[in-house]
């Protein structure tokens, strides 16, 4: 299988280590990944704007980046809502189609294509809190829903519970929106970072040292408002955690 | 003139600012959600019953001309005056009518969403008709002049020591008294006299059945009951949406209203309306207001499906934080910002964009309206109709050039003074500036992805561009 890595614009930008683990993590696992250096972005934030035209070229370009593989793979749930629900601000070709559907975000693709449960070289001897953001939650449904009374299932919890010596904190909201929303975060300034503060404030009180997500735009906004409200938390993306880090 | 657009971010952050409102607020509503989930636990085929009321409501919707005609004719048969509004100005008409030629000039009313969205106290006091709320929060509501801030708990931003100076500027009781218990009496102490002499009452409906003829209200104080028997008059005002097919289907509907709404098995009051009392008389007006052009509308005629039961609000993580009043419209939360911009394009044209798309609303819904999704085809929309501001407009205009043009993306993020064009970069700072307020920024790393990528993985990789 030819794998695509995408590392979105602020994971390439800000999270360099995400997109480095995303890539060493599919290598241990023995895929063959390549990284076509063209790429820009998915064309999200354009569209979840309303200004869909304007995504047009960004889309054109991801698949003209992508339409050669068997897989196309990216660290962020999001993104990855985005290229298989909502990316129709061009034509439908056939390369459009086949992007479309062979695009995963990375749990996803660990737990149902590559069906991995063990990573015996990872090690993480923290009590994290588990986020899932609203589009590997709600849109990719990579675990149950509170809303929905489903029997519980999460596709990152299986897989974190691979690893050595890791702990759970539950806070007491574990399915609320932490508020980020692309251009929400700056357009409902105030809202945005009071959902913000509220959720990693239900992670604190909940005994967790970590934040861990497969989405690195949430950990952006979180970390953001722990750090200025000095809260003792730190954040760490599921790559990274899988692939071994330590701290 | 163009109407102003309503600046929910502005709202929403004095919301913010009052701590111990928006912890009260936030906490309370949360709760309604949580004995609301309690509810569905309780009844493995929620999801199914979801399903089925959907789909009567969406047969319902797609056959509603025939369904209101068989309604009018039942409902004739029983001895109700039906009467059609087209629009506010029509319903407000209607009830004048009604009342002047009876000589009313009092009248009683519960909850009516249909009549805050037609504006009738104003219209009726400019007629010499005085109104009053019978419904604790919508009263408190109309004491202070303020819209209902949620559809099912109207007055749900208000802490009890906000009740306690209202009451006290319009009863007369004592400002500080602020136990909900006196509170109740008080209101009770000031409605009784009014409920007993008034000329006509009033009541909305929670559901219309068209092979009976008869009308459904559900509340929890009985004070529609009290508004619509005590005067021997009764209008009954409903949108043309509130209608079922059939009796058998009220069920679907009653069992979750009430689970949805406030996570109580039922209402408890559910009253069947079925003619006018001895020597009375019942009116029900049927309003459009807009519904059949929302019909109408692909991507957003199922908010017709909509029951009003308030659970998509008291989901909403951004409506808990901002309440209701902040969306300056009848209609507040993700129902509202679905609807609001049928009424008023550009007035409204802020509340789709006031969500953070998460899908809670969605998952919640007892009629399975795609609400988020509705969001999203809402911003297209209205940004294919000019309603977006300009700076905004243009920021995604040049974002969206940039992300197509992998050297320029390049230089761009390598701080580069590149291809931001025509728009001053002080507008882009200031549009995004207020990521700082609260927030610390990203920290700077050492080289991007793709700088480790070229420098680590030379040789690999395909087509290389920029730094
Ligand atoms: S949209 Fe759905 S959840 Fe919201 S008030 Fe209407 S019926 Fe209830």
């Amino acid at each position: 299988m030819k794998v695509g890595l995408f590392v979105p614009c602020y994971i390439d930008a800000f999270y360099p280590r995400v997109g480095i683990a995303t890539l060493e993590l599919l290598e241990r696992l023995g895929q063959q990944v390549d990284y076509p250096l063209e790429q820009t972005c998915c064309g999200q934030p354009m569209a979840n704007s309303g200004c869909n035209s304007d995504a047009a070229a960004a889309e054109a370009l991801f698949v003209r980046n992508f339409e050669r593989f068997d897989a196309i793979v990216m660290p962020s749930g999001s993104c990855a809502h985005h290229v298989r629900d909502h990316f129709d601000a061009i034509p439908q070709t056939d390369a459009v189609r086949h992007v479309r559907a062979h695009t995963y975000e990375l749990v996803e693709f660990l737990h149902d294509v590559l069906q991995v449960r063990a990573f015996p070289w990872a090690e993480f001897p923290h009590t994290v809190g588990l986020h899932n953001s609203c589009g590997t939650l709600r849109a990719l449904r990579t675990a149950s829903m509170s809303e929905l009374g489903e029997p519980p299932f999460s596709k990152p919890m299986d897989l974190l519970s691979g690893v050595r010596g890791i702990r759970f904190a539950t806070p007491a909201r574990p399915d609320e929106c932490c508020g980020f929303g692309g251009t929400f975060s700056v357009a409902e300034e105030a809202v945005s970072a009071r959902m913000g503060l509220d959720k990693v404030r239900d992670h604190h009180n909940a005994g967790a040292d970590y934040i861990v997500s497969a989405d690195s735009s949430c950990i952006m906004h979180q970390q953001g408002c722990a750090e200025r409200a000095g809260i003792p938390l730190r954040f760490i993306h599921i790559a990274e955690i899988l692939n071994g880090a330590r701290e | 003139m163009k109407d102003k657009r309503i600046d929910h971010a502005g709202a929403a952050a004095a919301f913010i600012a009052d701590a111990p409102h928006l912890a009260f607020h936030d906490e309370r509503l949360w709760d309604m959600r949580q004995k609301r989930d309690a509810q569905m636990h309780l009844l493995p085929e929620w999801q199914e019953l979801r399903t089925l009321a959907s789909q009567i409501k969406e047969h319902t919707l797609a056959n509603l001309p025939d369904y209101l005609e068989q309604f009018e004719r039942n409902a004739t048969r029983n001895g109700i005056h039906v009467h059609w509004a087209r629009d506010g100005a029509e319903h407000n008409r209607i009830v004048a009518e009604i009342l002047q030629a009876r000589g009313a000039t009092t009248l009683i009313k519960s909850k009516s969403m249909v009549t805050e969205e037609c504006d009738m106290r104003p219209y009726l006091a400019a007629r010499g008709i005085t109104v009053t709320e019978t419904d604790l929060g919508e009263r408190i509501q109309q004491l202070d002049d303020q819209l209902p801030s949620h559809i099912v708990v109207p007055a749900v931003h208000k802490l009890t020591g906000d009740v306690a100076r209202v009451f006290a500027t319009h009863y007369g009781t004592d400002p500080n008294a602020d136990d909900p218990r006196q509170l109740a009496e008080a209101q009770r102490q000031a409605a009784r006299p009014v409920i007993l002499h008034a000329d006509a009452g009033m009541t909305g409906a929670n559901f219309a059945v068209a092979e009976t003829g008869t009308f459904v209200v559900c509340t929890n104080e009985g004070n529609a009951d009290l508004s619509a028997t005590v005067p021997g008059v009764h209008i009954a005002t409903l949108g043309i949406e509130r209608l079922v097919p059939r009796m058998s289907d009220l069920g679907v509907f009653v069992r979750m209203l009430s689970r949805s709404a406030l996570g109580s098995p039922i209402t408890q009051y559910t009253t069947h309306f079925r003619g006018p009392q001895d020597g009375g008389e019942m009116h029900v007006i049927l309003v459009d207001n807009g519904r059949s052009a929302r019909l109408g509308m692909a991507d957003f005629w199922t908010s017709l499906k909509c029951i009003r039961c308030g659970a998509c609000m008291n989901t909403c993580p951004v409506y808990r934080r901002s309440g209701g009043l902040s969306y300056g419209a009848v209609y507040s939360g993700p129902i509202g910002a679905i609807i609001d911009p049928t009424f008023n394009e550009r007035k409204y044209s802020t509340l789709p964009f006031a969500s953070t798309l998460n899908g809670s609303c969605t998952n919640v819904c007892p009629v399975r309206i795609d609400i988020h999704d509705q969001l999203y085809k809402w911003r297209r929309v209205l940004v294919d109709h000019h309603q977006m501001p300009f700076v905004k407009r243009e920021i995604m205009h040049m974002a969206g050039k940039l992300m197509g043009q992998p050297r320029l993306y390049r230089a761009a993020i390598a701080g580069a003074e590149t291809a931001l064009g025509t728009l001053p970069r002080f507008a882009l700072y200031s549009w995004l500036n207020p990521w700082g307020k609260q927030r610390e920024l990203p920290h700077p790393v050492e080289e991007t992805f793709h700088a480790w990528y070229r420098r680590t993985r030379s040789g690999n990789g395909t087509a290389d561009t920029g730094r």
